[in-house]
């Protein structure tokens, strides 16, 4: 059976129109490989060969790479979200409570939005001292560093703008604080708050002008600015090497060692 | 009789095995040239098969940890009962500790603004990039600029009663003395450790632990009014 199904795909994969949307082919050759990434408009962002060391947990701790799989969970979720809710008051809460009890799974496709998000904002922080504590930041990089802070204020945009849209008391209040602190920038703060929320206080202009922002311009944002992020991690030569570390993997070392013994 | 056909169609398979640098050197210049030639593997499939584990296993725990645990959800959003206390969400709670000791635009304008213009600029400063031990060079003038920095912070969060800030404050401070009398040829790997860290690396340190304690603070430590609270006895 799973042979019949790998006879298909691979008849699948020479035909000419897979071929022509596909043109690297298939095939394990290196060439192949390296047409993979570089025949494919997203994954030409990577370079097609990458330092082995560099695969190492010790690193990077692999922190960038996990922000963006949260990054991706919660476009995913989102967009089911957006399925079952309105940015309007009372619709909203009313959404959000029958996401909670009516939709089936609604109750874990917010829930896994909701922690999704909070370990986003985490691990952004995260990763931002792991890049820091392995000195990554020094040129080459100091531009990628300065899209990376970018991409930091997105996260934390992205965050704040989605907890104002379940429309509870937490929500509420917490967006009050925060537009608050807006108004009280000299000269500018009271107009700053009213572009923010669209009126003196947190209401259904509000809810709106947050949705808009947390469900299209931001995310659009994140996506360009997550390419800039990654293509430039390319042109910088790959990621950062520390001149005292190994070249050759310690594992390597190890085979060659025995292979000496035998 | 047909023409002779005027295009080729295919795919050139002419790419190297890697890529090869090229370098001129004009007249006048002496080229030294450092060759590291090490291994590399191909992003496609090593690289992307292990960031596509990676992103597997933070789905695996994300959606463990969302099936056992809910979301809040509170009462419908009401302008005229102001719950107390209104928090930010947690990721703002240092900011708000800051809020209850300074005016807003202080804590909620000037610090963060401080924050991000510190973040950009690290990598645009020669003393980031070299990263010398912050007491090796000049070490009578960096002590006393140490000292004066010190305690005059300490001062400043003693005045206001920042007292959740200050500790982390002393605390850095102390480790910053004891790094201030240690050789980077020190027989003690803690203290040779200490002895070769950057004054970035210290400002980091001391944002990171500023950070943690404001945060916890917020999140699970302040209650009505701002007061303190346990968050075992509530
Ligand atoms: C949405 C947020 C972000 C995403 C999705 C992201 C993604 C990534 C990824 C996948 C890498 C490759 C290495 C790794 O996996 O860790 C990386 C590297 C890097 N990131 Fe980020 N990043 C984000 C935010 C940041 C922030 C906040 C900073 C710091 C201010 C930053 C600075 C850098 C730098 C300098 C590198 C190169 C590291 C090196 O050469 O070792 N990024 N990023």
């Amino acid at each position: 059976m799973a042979g019949k199904i790998d006879d298909y795909i691979a008849k699948l994969e020479r035909t000419r129109v897979w071929r022509s949307v596909f043109r690297s082919g298939t095939g394990s050759s290196t060439l192949h490989r390296a047409l993979a990434i570089q025949q494919n408009v997203f994954l030409h962002l990577f370079s097609t060969k990458v330092r082995r060391r560099m695969l190492g947990f010790k690193a990077t701790w692999y922190l960038g790479t996990l922000t963006l799989g949260t990054f991706l969970i919660l476009v995913i979720t989102g967009i089911l979200l957006m399925l079952y809710y309105r940015p309007a008051v009372p619709q909203a809460y009313a959404d959000v409570k029958d996401l909670q009890f009516v939709v089936s799974s609604g109750l874990f496709l917010r829930n896994l939005h909701r922690w999704a998000a909070h370990t986003m904002v985490l691990l952004a922080f995260a990763h931002l001292f792991r890049v820091f504590y392995r000195g990554a930041y020094r040129p080459p990089r100091e531009f990628n560093w300065v899209i990376g802070i970018v991409l930091l204020m997105v996260t934390l945009l992205l965050s704040y703008t989605g907890y104002l849209l379940p429309w509870d008391q937490l929500a509420y209040w917490a967006i009050t604080v925060g537009s608050n602190i807006s108004a009280t920038v000299p000269v500018i703060g009271e107009k700053v708050r009213f572009l923010m929320l669209g009126g003196h206080q947190v209401n259904a202009n509000a809810l709106l002008r947050f949705y808009v922002l947390h469900c299209v311009i931001l995310p659009l944002a994140a996506v360009l600015f997550i390419a800039v992020h990654f293509w430039r991690i390319r042109k910088d030569g790959g990621l950062y090497v520390r001149q005292s570390e190994p070249i050759r993997e310690p594992a390597k070392e190890d085979e060659s060692a025995v292979l000496e013994k035998v | 009789m047909t023409e002779p056909k005027d295009f080729i169609a295919g795919i050139g398979s002419d790419i190297k095995k890697s890529q090869k640098r090229v370098l001129f050197v004009t007249r006048r210049t002496s080229a030294q040239v450092r060759v590291f030639d090490e291994e590399r593997v191909q992003t496609y499939p090593e690289a992307l098969f292990r960031a596509a584990l990676a992103i597997e296993l933070l789905t695996i725990a994300l959606v463990l940890i969302s099936l056992f645990f809910n979301a809040p959800l509170e009462g419908l959003a009401d302008p005229t009962n102001t719950p107390n206390p209104a928090k930010a969400p947690w990721y703002f709670l240092g900011l708000q500790e800051m809020l209850h000791y300074f005016p807003p635009v202080v804590a909620g304008v000037l610090i963060p603004m401080v924050l991000v213009v510190a973040l950009v600029v690290i990598p645009y400063f020669n003393v980031n990039i070299e990263a010398d031990g912050l007491f090796l060079k000049n070490r009578h003038r960096r002590l006393n600029i140490f000292y004066a920095g010190a305690i005059g912070l300490s001062l400043f969060l003693w005045f206001f009663h920042v007292y959740v800030a200050l500790i982390p404050t002393l605390v850095i401070a102390a480790i910053m003395l004891v790094a201030a009398f240690s050789s980077p040829t020190s027989s003690q790997p803690l203290r040779r450790y200490l002895a070769a860290k950057p004054v970035s690396w210290w400002v980091m340190t001391w944002f990171l632990l500023e950070l943690i304690v404001l945060t916890v603070v917020g999140t699970f430590f302040r209650g009505p009014g701002w007061s303190w609270v346990l968050p075992w006895r509530s």
